[in-house]
């Protein structure tokens, strides 16, 4: 892959602000097992990153070196120009938030969140009355006013997380760290964190990295995606740069549903079974892997261009209609949007599928 | 009709808990919660004959005993001199071993599940012996290197210290039988705690000291007093264990059980029942109190 991380900071049109994060060829292992490979990413002050990869994709071990949780084997982490890994973790002022909450059982919500200035040095403690006044306003950021008094086994999962973020935010953190906040919840609260979480970010101000396995959310809430698989960056860049541009088949799949097809180029010609187009000037050559969204099709009469199919099964499911077709011996289930079921469409048609936007890999060896 | 209009009306209500009246209603006793699972009034009868008769009647029969003495008798058997100090002895030095076993026992228990060391499985089977020996191998084998001919015992006689034969040694065949119990009772509570919730008190800055006391004990004390609690329980009677190392010296190293035993060798079993209800209740209070600061540190975050 031609993939180089540091083309991505200068390309970019937004880089204005200076660089907060500077993370530099960290590896790490466990056993035998490399977690990390070399990895090179960058974000800017008050960025919202994602960490977005597959479980044992290393974006977890990634966040815990920058925590200081995790020691790395090789690799430099510069935060605002210092040497974080010289940095004992109670130093680094990171407010870390976990996927399990892993909340103080035996603490109110209010002794929660005063933590971290409560075993601050007598010097730098502040007074009880600017801790309460602390705790107070932080409840009322997170949106649980008046709970200040509960233990956290009295709130549900979503309460919970909430009390976290404001456990880590009482710290006046310089970075936020967050591990999958949101994956012990169910999807209906996880949509409504996911916002609340972008405003509490944009209203502290904080850079904040964001670890998660859900592409939907990484692409919903981030400035920047960076995509891991087995412990190597595959890409980074914006939500929308990454979903129309992915830099291999692995990022096309793992950003949405895909749909593969093998192919051959030669010179500047595509072919798929029995379609043939023009194929994309940096197109690899020889045997390929095309792929295309289940969206984003035309649907035309055999004499038409396209891949040769026949409609097994259409079904309208809310706002897009889905439709079965065989295609090359395989079924794909393809999309249309709006809920009409497109000219003709039926079971038992033959027709062409014409994908409109195809992604031509290099066929893997 | 109903299976309980033939019982007698006490009997009829925890029956009827456990199956549907013929009506089709349950019936139910108004303070038995309702549980989908059947049985309940079998298996409460059966716990109950089975607790009678194994605790209760016998614990009767002992408090039922002494007054034979007539008030009077029961105190002065109570107030003698040598019965007083024994129950000094043994209350106060159980105490002591069990508040010593507390932080020796937390210690034992954190290094066998924190670290994982060569010899880790075999110091954790070691744990179990003060168990597992017969009481009165554990006295031999206290006696055999504290007495003052003994390697042990010359060496702290040499610095004046009295080991065996004195309350100090009473002291140690305590703690010695004492441990497993504390260590036994907070070794689950620690391998289960949370390494993110240390991890999450280290990123917001707490160091060392401050995990320990403000995040990881709290969450131990509940299974902690509980060991401590079950070490005195065991201390104050145990016998075998200290008979030999305690020189039995009236006033000095008598401890209460001793008292009892030499009291039925008088054929004074008023006496010894006097004795033994004494103990059961000042044990049985000091449990209660433990059990109920226990069970108000367990409260707390868990409602």
């Amino acid at each position: 892959m031609n993939y180089r991380p540091t083309e991505d900071i200068d390309a970019d049109p937004a880089s204005g602000s200076p660089l907060a994060l500077e993370i530099r060829g960290i590896s790490k292992s466990f056993g035998r097992f490399p977690a990390l490979n070399n990895v090179s990413l960058h974000a800017r002050d008050k960025e919202f990153l994602a960490l977005l990869g597959p479980s044992g994709s290393g974006k977890t071990t990634l966040l815990r070196v920058l925590a200081g949780l995790e020691r790395p084997d090789a690799g430099e982490v510069r935060f605002a120009g210092e040497d974080f890994l010289s940095l004992p973790v109670r130093r680094r002022r990171v407010g870390m938030v976990f996927q399990h909450y892993a909340l103080f059982r035996h603490m109110t919500v209010a002794q929660n969140i005063a933590f971290g200035l409560t075993v601050r040095p007598r010097r730098e403690r502040p007074s009880k009355s600017e801790t309460a006044d602390r705790v107070a306003d932080l409840l009322s950021l997170v949106q649980l006013d008046g709970l200040g008094g509960r233990f956290p086994a009295q709130l549900s999962g979503g309460q919970r997380q909430r009390v976290a973020l404001a456990r880590a935010l009482a710290i006046e953190p310089s970075l936020l760290l967050l591990d999958e906040p949101f994956g012990a919840l169910d999807a209906q609260v996880r949509r409504e964190l996911r916002r609340w979480l972008r405003e509490v970010h944009d209203r502290a101000g904080v850079t904040t990295v964001f670890v998660t396995h859900d592409q939907e959310e990484a692409l919903d809430l981030a400035d920047r995606v960076a995509i891991l698989k087995d412990g190597e960056l595959r890409q980074l860049g914006a939500p929308n740069e990454v979903y129309a541009a992915p830099a291999d088949a692995f990022v096309y799949d793992f950003l949405g549903a895909a749909c593969r097809l093998p192919g051959v180029v030669e010179g500047r010609r595509l072919t798929v079974a029995d379609w043939e187009t023009q194929a994309p000037a940096d197109a690899p050559q020889g045997r390929v892997e095309v792929f295309f969204r289940p969206d984003e099709v035309m649907f035309a009469p055999l004499d038409g261009a396209g891949l040769a199919g026949e409609v097994k099964a259409v079904a309208v499911r809310g706002p897009d209609v889905r439709i079965e077709c065989l295609i090359e011996g395989r079924l794909f289930e393809l999309e249309s949007r709006g809920a009409v079921v497109p000219n003709g469409v039926a079971p038992g048609l033959a027709l062409r599928v014409k994908p409109l936007k195809p992604k031509i890999y290099a066929a893997k060896a | 009709m109903s299976d309980q209009a033939i019982l007698p009306r006490g009997l009829g209500a925890p029956l009827g808990a456990g199956g549907a009246g013929v009506g089709g209603r349950p019936r139910r006793a108004p303070w038995v919660a309702h549980s989908i699972l059947p049985g309940f009034g079998l298996s409460l009868g059966i716990t109950l004959v089975y607790l009678g008769a194994i605790v209760v009647l016998p614990l009767t029969a002992l408090a039922l005993r002494p007054w034979e003495l007539g008030l009077d008798g029961v105190w002065r058997a109570l107030t003698a001199p040598r019965v007083a100090a024994a129950f000094r002895l043994s209350f106060g030095l159980s105490a002591l071993a069990a508040l010593l076993n507390a932080p020796l026992g937390l210690l034992i228990g954190w290094t066998l599940t924190r670290y994982s060391f060569p010899g880790r499985r075999i110091m954790d089977a070691l744990v179990d012996l003060p168990f597992a020996l017969p009481t009165a191998v554990a006295g031999i084998a206290l006696t055999a290197i504290y007495a003052p001919t003994a390697p042990l015992g010359h060496f702290a006689a040499r610095f004046g210290i009295k080991t065996a034969f004195s309350p100090l040694g009473i002291f140690i065949a305590l703690v010695f039988i004492g441990l497993p119990f504390v260590v036994r009772s907070v070794q689950p509570v620690l391998q289960e705690l949370d390494r993110e919730v240390e991890e999450a008190a280290t990123t917001l800055g707490a160091n060392a000291f401050q995990r320990a006391v403000r995040v990881i004990l709290p969450t131990l004390a509940p299974a902690l007093i509980s060991g401590v609690s079950l070490a005195f329980a065991r201390a104050v009677g145990e016998y075998g264990s200290v008979i030999f190392i305690a020189g039995n010296m009236p006033m000095r190293t008598e401890i209460a059980p001793l008292i009892i035993v030499m009291k039925l060798e008088q054929y004074d079993y008023a006496g010894a029942a006097a004795v033994g209800l004494a103990m059961v209740v000042i044990a049985f209070g000091s449990l209660l109190l433990i059990n109920g600061l226990q069970l108000f540190l367990a409260r707390r975050g868990r409602v």
